[in-house]
C-alpha cells in the first residue's frame, strides 16, 4: 500500500441471508490518508483474495456520492463520522494512525442482510411504485414555461428531490422508520403544481406501503436528519404529515 | 451484409415526420401480446422503458444496480441541452443541428443529429411535467446556461445534479407502470447474452447476482440501453460497474460495433493522487463558464498558485483560442492541457495537472455568488482533495469520460441483429468524433422517449403476436453456454486478481489508445493487449463460487470482454488515418497541433463485424453523406 496509516478493521461477516453472522477482525496495513474509505476496502479485499479468504461484499458504484449505492455502518454511524458525506466519499484522512474501525451493514428489519456488508432495499422501490410519480404519459406535455413555479418552491423541491435513496435515515433511526425518505419524495411534489393534482392520493398510498413493509413509525429523534449524506431536512416530515391530515380531513 | 442505414429521404427537416408516418402501427389491443426487454435502466433505458409500457406493451427491465434509479446516469452534473431558445439569442432546431454535427468533427449522420435536435424540445417539456425540478427564474421560468463549446445559452441544469434529477424523473415514470404491472424490473441481474432464434433477437440470458442463478428471458424484441463501454481504460469518471458486457455479447451474436476508437476525455477531472486510485472524478464542465484554466509560464515554477503574478500565468486556452477560450470543445480543451504538461509545464505532485482558477469571478461577484452556482462542486473538490477552491485555484487533468463509439444502429435504432436496438450511450450514436457537453442526457431521454416507441412498433407489426418459448434449444443451448463461461473463469485458479488485470489493461489502453496515438504505438499495443488476454485465461485468480453473490466474478467476465473490446479499439484507432474529434493521430495534425481530418478517405462509420474468436475482424464503410452543411477545418479561434 502506499500510505503510512495502520488500522484494524472489525467487519461484519455473513454468508447470506440464511446464516448467521458474526464480526472479522482484519489489519489494513500501509493506508494512505488520501485514500477513499471504499479504496481502502479494496486494497484490503485483495489481501484477503490472495490469502484465500472471501472479499468482503460490499455495495457501491457511482463512488462520488450521488447513486446512493454505498451504504455502511461505520464506528455506529451511518456513512461514518463525517457530516454529509456518504462512505464512498469519505477519506481515510478522517481517521486516526492505529484505529479501530467497526463496519457494519445497515440495520433494519425493513432491509435484510444479503451478504455481509451488502444489504435489501426493495422496501423503498416498492414506497415509490406506489406513488412517487406525476401520472403523465409521454407526449402528451404542454411547454416547459407554460407551468411557472415559483423559483423559492423550485429550489425548495429540488432540495428534497436531492435524496439518494441510500437508506441512512433508516439505518439511523432507532424505530427503523424510512419517513424522511418517504417524506423528501411527498415533498418535492407538494411542492410543485405539476405534483399537486394527485397529492392527496399520493401521501396516503406511501404512507400506505411505508407502514406495510416494516419501516417503524417516526418519534421525531431527528437522528435521520444528522446522519442523512445528503442535508435532507425534517421540515419534509412536517410538511408529509400536514399534506397527510389534509388528505384524510378531506377523505377521496 | 450490406449496411443500410435507413435513412429518410426528402428533405432534413421532414425527415422523421415522414418516416413517424410510415412507421407501422401495432393495434392498440395488441400491443399488450407483444413482450420487449430492455437491459439498462439510465436515461435511455428507464425513458424507453416506461414508455414503451404506457403504449401498452409488456416491458421487463434489467440493471445490475439495486434499484433502476442507482444507473450511471444519476451521476451527471452539468446539464441538458434543448432548442428551446428560451434566451432568444438566436438558438433553434438548426442551429443545434449544426452545432452537434460540427462538434462532433464531421463523422455523425445528418439525419439523426438533426431529429435529435427536433425532438429535444419535446424533452424539456416532458422532464418538466414529471416534475423535475429545473432550476428557475425569480419569474417562474426555466433558467439555462451555457455549456462547453457553445455560444448560446440552450443548457437546462439542475444544480450539479441534472443527470440525477432527469433519471428521478424517468424513474418515477417507470415506477408508475410498475406499479400498474406494466413493467417488470428485475435489479441485481446481469445480461450475459443475447438469445437469437432464427436469426432474430429473442431473448437473453440474465445472472441473478444474488444467488448466482442463470435465468432464461425470451420477448419479441430486446433493448441495449447499457451505457458506454470507457471502464475499459480502468481509470475513469464512470460509475465502477459500467462495462461493455451487453454490446459485447450481442457484437459477438452478429451486431457490428461503430467507431469503437472514438472516446471522449474530459477535460476536467480531480488528478490522480495514487496507485490506490479506484475512480476519477469529474468536475463539471460547468465550472469552465467561469474558471480559467492557466499554468505558469516557468517551468516548474516552484511558488504557489496565488503567489505566481498574474503576468507570469499562461492562460494558454484564452491564448490560442481568443474567441472561444476556456469555452472550447472538450477534445481540445484536454489536448491542450496534455499538450501543456507534455512540454513540462504541469503543475502539482506528479506535473500531470493545471489550475482551474476562480479567483476573478469571486472578485467580481463574491464568494456567496460563487457558492451558489458551484457549491456542491467546491465542497466535493474540497472532500477529495483536502484543498479549499474558494482560496486556491483547482488543479484538473483530463480523464476517459464518455465513448463516442457503440453498437452500428440505423436511423431506427436497430443494430444489425433484427429485433435488437440499441440506445443511449452503448450505440455508436449521434455524436460523432467527439460528444459537445449536455448532449449524452439528451441524447438518452430522446432515444428512449421518442425514437424507440415509434420505431420498434414498426418491427413489431410485423412479428408474429404469440409468445416466446423461453426452453426452445436455441435459449437452453445459450444458458449453457453461459454456465461454462462463467466455470471456466472459476476454474483458471491462478495467481492474479481480476483487479490487477483489469488496472494493467487500463494503463495499456490509456498510454497506447489515449489522447496522443500513432500507428506504432496501436501496433505495439495490439501485441500487448493479445498477451495480457492470454495471461488472464491461465492466470486469473477469482474467489469464491458460482451460486453465490460473486462481486469479483462479476468483474471477471467484464475484465474478460474489456480484453477483447480493447484490441478492437485500437485496430480501428488504426485503421483511421485522420485526426477528428477525440481521435487523435499524432501523424495527422496540422502545423498549429490541430486535427487534421482527412474527409477524402475517412467521412464514414466503420463498423466492424466479429468474425470468430482470435479472428480479424471485418470492417464495414457507412459512407457520410453531408446535404447540409459543409465540411470545414473546425476553428474556435
Ligand atoms: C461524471 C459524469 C458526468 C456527466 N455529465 C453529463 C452532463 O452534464 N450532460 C450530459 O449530457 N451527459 C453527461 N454525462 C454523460 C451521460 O451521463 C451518459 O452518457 C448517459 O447518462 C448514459 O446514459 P445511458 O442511459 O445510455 O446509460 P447508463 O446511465 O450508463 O445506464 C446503463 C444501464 O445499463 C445497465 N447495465 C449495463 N450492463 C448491464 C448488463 N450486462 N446487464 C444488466 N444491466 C446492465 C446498468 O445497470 C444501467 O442501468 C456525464 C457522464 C459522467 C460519467
Ligand atoms: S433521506 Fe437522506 S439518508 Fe434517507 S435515503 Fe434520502 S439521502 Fe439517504
Ligand atoms: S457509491 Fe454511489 S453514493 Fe457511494
Amino acid at each position: 500500500m502506499s500510505g503510512n496509516m495502520n488500522l484494524t478493521l472489525k467487519v461484519w461477516r455473513q454468508k447470506n441471508a440464511k446464516e448467521s453472522g458474526r464480526f472479522e477482525t482484519y489489519a489494513a496495513k500501509g493506508v494512505s490518508p488520501d485514500m477513499s474509505f471504499l479504496e481502502m476496502l479494496d486494497v484490503v479485499n485483495e489481501d484477503l483474495s490472495k490469502t484465500g479468504i472471501d472479499p468482503i461484499a460490499f455495495d457501491h458504484d457511482c463512488r462520488e456520492g450521488i447513486c446512493g449505492t454505498c451504504s455502511m455502518y461505520i464506528n455506529g454511524r451511518a456513512h461514518g463520522p463525517v457530516k454529509g458525506v456518504t462512505a464512498c466519499q469519505l477519506h481515510m484522512r478522517s481517521f486516526a494512525d492505529g484505529e479501530t474501525i467497526i463496519i457494519e451493514p445497515w440495520r433494519a428489519a425493513a432491509f435484510p442482510v444479503i451478504r455481509d456488508l451488502i444489504v435489501d432495499r426493495q422496501a423503498f422501490e416498492k414506497i415509490q411504485q406506489a406513488g412517487g410519480f406525476v401520472s403523465v404519459n409521454t407526449g402528451s406535455t404542454p411547454d416547459a414555461n407554460s407551468i411557472p413555479v415559483s423559483k423559492v418552491n423550485a429550489d425548495e423541491a429540488f432540495n428534497s428531490a436531492a435524496c439518494i435513496g441510500c437508506g441512512a435515515c433508516v439505518a439511523a433511526c432507532k424505530n427503523s422508520s424510512a419517513m424522511l425518505f418517504l417524506s423528501a419524495k411527498v415533498s418535492q411534489y407538494a411542492l410543485l403544481p405539476q405534483g399537486r393534482v394527485e397529492a392527496k392520493k399520493r401521501v396516503k398510498d406511501m404512507l400506505k406501503v411505508h407502514d406495510d413493509a416494516g419501516f417503524g413509525a417516526c418519534t421525531n429523534t431527528e437522528a435521520c436528519e444528522a446522519e442523512c449524506p445528503k442535508g435532507i431536512s425534517v421540515s419534509n416530515i412536517a410538511r408529509l404529515n400536514r399534506e397527510y391530515a389534509a388528505a384524510m380531513l378531506v377523505g377521496e | 451484409m450490406k449496411l443500410d442505414s435507413k435513412i429518410p429521404s426528402g428533405p432534413l427537416s421532414e425527415k422523421w415526420d415522414n418516416h413517424k408516418f410510415k412507421c407501422k402501427l401495432v393495434n392498440p389491443a395488441n400491443k399488450r401480446k407483444y413482450d420487449v426487454i430492455i437491459v439498462g435502466t439510465g436515461l435511455a433505458g428507464a425513458s424507453a422503458a416506461a414508455s414503451l409500457a404506457e403504449l401498452g406493451y409488456n416491458v421487463k427491465t434489467f440493471c445490475f444496480q439495486d434499484s433502476p434509479r442507482r444507473a450511471h446516469s444519476i451521476a451527471a452534473q452539468g446539464g441538458i441541452n434543448a432548442a428551446k431558445n428560451y434566451r432568444n439569442d438566436g438558438d433553434s432546431v438548426y442551429r443545434l443541428f449544426y452545432d452537434t454535427v460540427k462538434g462532433g468533427d464531421y463523422r455523425a449522420r445528418e439525419a439523426n443529429v438533426h431529429r435529435l435536435a427536433q425532438v429535444s424540445v419535446n424533452i424539456i417539456d416532458q422532464c418538466v411535467a414529471q416534475g423535475v425540478p429545473f432550476a428557475r427564474e425569480y419569474g417562474g421560468l426555466l433558467d439555462n446556461r451555457s455549456f462547453g463549446g457553445a455560444q448560446v445559452s440552450r443548457t437546462f441544469y439542475a444544480k450539479g445534479q441534472t443527470g440525477q434529477q432527469l433519471l428521478l424523473g424517468a424513474y418515477s415514470a417507470m415506477n408508475r407502470m410498475i406499479g400498474e404491472g406494466k413493467i417488470k424490473s428485475y435489479t441485481r441481474h446481469e445480461m450475459l447474452e443475447v438469445v437469437m432464434v432464427d436469426g432474430q433477437a429473442r431473448g437473453i440470458i440474465a445472472r441473478d447476482l444474488i444467488t448466482g442463478e442463470i435465468e432464461r428471458h425470451s420477448a419479441h424484441a430486446v433493448v441495449l440501453a447499457t451505457g458506454g463501454y470507457g471502464n475499459v481504460f480502468y481509470l475513469t469518471t464512470y460509475a465502477r460497474g459500467s462495462n461493455a458486457t451487453a454490446i459485447w455479447r450481442a457484437h459477438k451474436k452478429g451486431a457490428y460495433f461503430g467507431n469503437p476508437c472514438f472516446t471522449q476525455i474530459h477535460p476536467t477531472c480531480i488528478p490522480v493522487s495514487g496507485d490506490h486510485q479506484s475512480k476519477l472524478t469529474l468536475m463539471s464542465e460547468s465550472l469552465r463558464n467561469d474558471g480559467r484554466i492557466w499554468v505558469p509560464k516557468q517551468k516548474g515554477d516552484p511558488r504557489k498558485p496565488v503567489d505566481i503574478p498574474e503576468g507570469e500565468r499562461d492562460y494558454y486556452l484564452e491564448r490560442r483560442y481568443p474567441s472561444f477560450g476556456n469555452l472550447v470543445p472538450r477534445d481540445i480543451a484536454s489536448r491542450a492541457a496534455k499538450d501543456m504538461c507534455d512540454k513540462g509545464f504541469g503543475v502539482g505532485n506528479t506535473g500531470l495537472a493545471v489550475y482551474l482558477d476562480f479567483s476573478d469571478v469571486i472578485k467580481r461577484t463574491g464568494e456567496k455568488a460563487v457558492e451558489a452556482k458551484y457549491g456542491n462542486l467546491f465542497d466535493m473538490y474540497k472532500q477529495i482533495t483536502g484543498e479549499n477552491p474558494y482560496k486556491t485555484p483547482m488543479m484538473i487533468y483530463p480523464a476517459v469520460h464518455y465513448t463516442m463509439g457503440g453498437l452500428w444502429v440505423d436511423y431506427n435504432l436497430m443494430t444489425t441483429v433484427p429485433g435488437l436496438y440499441a440506445c443511449g450511450e452503448a450505440n455508436f450514436s449521434d455524436h460523432g468524433a467527439n460528444r459537445l457537453g449536455a448532449s449524452a442526457l439528451m441524447q438518452g431521454l430522446a432515444d428512449g422517449y421518442f425514437v424507440l416507441p415509434y420505431t420498434i412498433g414498426d418491427y413489431l407489426s410485423d412479428v408474429e403476436r404469440t409468445p416466446i418459448a423461453n426452453d426452445s434449444p436455441e435459449f437452453m443451448d445459450a444458458e449453457q453456454k453461459v454456465k461454462d463461461r462463467l466455470q471456466k473463469l472459476l476454474n483458471i485458479k491462478g495467481k492474479k486478481t481480476v483487479h490487477e488485470f483489469h488496472r494493467e489493461l487500463g494503463l495499456l489502453m490509456w498510454n497506447h489508445c489515449g489522447m496522443g496515438r500513432t500507428a506504432e504505438g496501436l501496433t505495439a499495443g495490439i501485441e500487448k493487449i493479445k498477451k495480457l488476454r492470454a495471461d488472464f485465461w491461465e492466470n486469473l485468480m477469482v474467489p469464491g463460487g458460482e451460486q453465490e453473490l460473486n462481486q469479483n466474478l462479476e468483474k471477471a467476465g467484464r475484465v474478460a470482454d474489456y480484453l477483447e473490446l480493447g484490441e478492437l479499439m485500437m485496430v480501428d484507432a488504426l485503421n483511421r488515418n485522420e485526426s477528428c474529434g477525440g481521435h487523435f493521430r499524432e501523424e495527422y495534425q496540422t502545423p498549429e497541433n490541430e486535427a487534421r481530418r482527412d474527409d477524402e478517405g475517412y467521412a464514414y462509420v466503420a463498423a466492424w463485424e466479429y468474425k470468430g474468436d482470435n479472428q480479424p475482424h471485418e470492417l464495414h464503410k457507412e459512407d457520410l453523406v453531408f446535404e447540409s452543411v459543409k465540411l470545414t477545418q473546425r476553428s474556435y479561434k
